[in-house]
């Protein structure tokens, strides 16, 4: 087939404003975005340092800047954060691929369909941790009781948005594919799965920040080394610098795992219209 | 009736699946305790009131926390919406703490407020309020403009838009995130319980786990799941029902 040459895109009108009144508002646009935030430390400093509450519950500010400086220096954050995030990934992987699989089977398979449909709609709504216990039982405490349970916990929002994505496509396009002669497996392959692609990738949205919650609430439950597991530690020895240390590490963390899924999205997704409209939250 | 037979007679067929490999011992006893053994554990819990007690306990710290991360959490999102400034007060601040795994804060609350019922109070609002807002913020962006100017035009003050306009129109998204709260409501009660707790539901799960007290666990354990199960089945109910004028 050949390419179509030439490109769609629209191109921005250009605005007539000189330099200096674009910096300017530039520059008030990032002040007023920082406002809340600069308060929001300020606050933080003052409360740390009024004596109202203590140490303990509210380390000065600059106390816990040193300290991820100490474990950005010492290498300790590369290694738990890659601990933490290489088990998210494990059983985001397995999780996203198994529940595109699944959910193919139960649009394709009526028996699938027949044998999954009540399994995952009584499974979806159920707080899957409660489980965590059962895995310890039956896995022990190290990576593959953490890595089952995030699969478990990620798994149904692929599952379910792959269903609605391949159950969503229009029907005459399939028509049309068969028409000209596709077979079945081309069909879904070409046409479907790229057609529900939208979809499965926000059912892979929301599942990658529960497999970054799981992933840090196994360690905190079972110990191990990663950056809940740290937090656990930090917060046994009252090291509360540390533990809050841990809680803008563990945001960095899930900022660029859910910063890198909408790259990844944008690039998948290059041919769709979406990429041209902007989105809110 | 013969109909939902069919349709969930795969999970009697799982439960007969577990009680056979159970009582065949195909896997040890400890590992799986027979489906028999944990229902009558849980009529044991039941008669002894302890899961009745345990359970209100957790259903006190989840409905609270949901209460307050629904209201403030409404009313910060309509608010976003609605007015320029705290939309550049409040939006910084739910971008700011939208990426924050929200187990991570469990160590933080039990530091300010110790293992009993306000740190989980505290978790769940914290960590439920952010869905609630960004529905009810998407929502309300969306009201229909020529709707708020035929309001306005007559004579609706600002608060009689806001309750009479924009948070009609931002229902379904506002339920929808609200859904989204209540299951992640039950994930970080239970979390919660089971690190850093003395009583609830996952505190009982947690203490049978490690007293190998397995047919209770597994009854505890089936009991959480069906009340979240119970509670989104519910909540749908009611998302209908308000819903419904929408046709």
């Amino acid at each position: 087939m050949a390419r179509v040459a030439g490109s769609t895109a629209l191109t921005a009108p250009v605005q007539a404003s000189s330099l200096a009144t674009r910096v300017i508002h530039y520059a008030s646009r990032v002040a007023a975005r920082s406002f809340t935030i600069v308060v929001l430390l300020l606050v933080w400093e003052a409360l740390a340092h009024s004596g109202v509450v203590s140490r303990f519950m509210l380390p000065p500010l600059p106390s816990v800047i040193v300290r991820i400086i100490e474990q950005l220096g010492s290498g300790e954050f590369f290694v738990e954060a890659g601990r933490t995030l290489s088990r998210a990934l494990a059983g985001f992987a397995v999780a996203g691929l198994a529940g595109t699989v699944l959910g193919m089977l139960m649009v394709r398979n009526a028996a699938a369909r027949w044998f999954f449909e009540p399994v995952i709609s009584v499974g979806f709504p159920m707080p899957k941790v409660a489980f965590l216990p059962i895995f310890i039982l039956w896995f022990g405490v190290y990576d593959l009781s953490k890595i089952t349970m995030i699969i478990v916990d990620a798994v149904f929002p692929v599952i379910t948005a792959t269903i609605v994505g391949l159950q969503g496509v229009e029907r005459e396009i399939v028509w049309s594919a068969r028409n000209m002669g596709a077979t079945e497996r081309q069909v879904l392959w070409q046409v479907m799965l790229p057609a529900a692609l939208p979809q499965i990738l926000t059912g892979l949205q929301v599942a990658l920040p529960i497999a970054i919650i799981i992933a840090i609430a196994t360690e905190m439950l079972m110990g191990g080394v990663g950056l809940g597991g740290a937090m656990l530690e930090a917060s046994r020895s009252a090291d509360s610098a540390s533990v809050f240390a841990g809680l803008v590490e563990t945001t960095a963390v899930g900022y660029a795992a859910i910063k890198a899924m909408a790259l990844v999205r944008r690039r998948l997704l290059s041919w769709h219209q979406e990429t041209q409209r902007s989105t809110g939250f | 009736m013969k109909q939902a037979l069919i349709r969930y007679l795969p999970l009697v067929l799982l439960a007969l699946a577990w009680e056979a490999v159970a009582r065949f011992e195909l896997v040890s006893r400890l590992a799986l305790p027979t489906l028999t053994d944990v229902a009558v554990a849980w009529f044991d819990l039941l008669r002894s009131g302890e899961l009745l007690t345990n359970a209100a306990d957790s259903v006190y710290r989840g409905a609270v926390g949901l209460l307050l991360a629904v209201v403030l959490g409404g009313l910060a999102g309509v608010f976003m919406a609605f007015s320029r400034a705290v939309n550049v007060l409040l939006g910084p601040l739910v971008e700011l703490f939208y990426p924050v795994p929200k187990s991570a804060l469990i160590p933080i609350t039990v530091f300010w407020l110790g293992f009993g019922d306000g740190s989980k109070i505290l978790l769940i609002f914290l960590g439920c309020m952010l869905p609630v807002t960004i529905g009810a913020y998407n929502g309300a962006r969306s009201t229909d403009q020529a709707l708020l100017w035929s309001a306005r035009s007559m004579g609706a003050g600002r608060l009689r838009v806001v309750w009479d306009v924009v948070v009609p129109s931002a229902l379904p998204e506002l339920l929808n995130g609200i859904r989204t709260a209540i299951a992640l409501s039950f994930v970080l009660l239970v979390l919660s319980e089971l690190i850093a707790s003395r009583k609830g539901l996952g505190f009982m799960i947690g203490l049978f786990g490690s007293g190998g007290v397995y047919d209770a666990m597994f009854a505890t354990v089936l009991t959480v799941a069906l009340l979240g199960f119970v509670a989104d089945r519910s909540f749908q109910l009611v998302m209908r029902r308000a819903l419904a004028w929408q046709g």
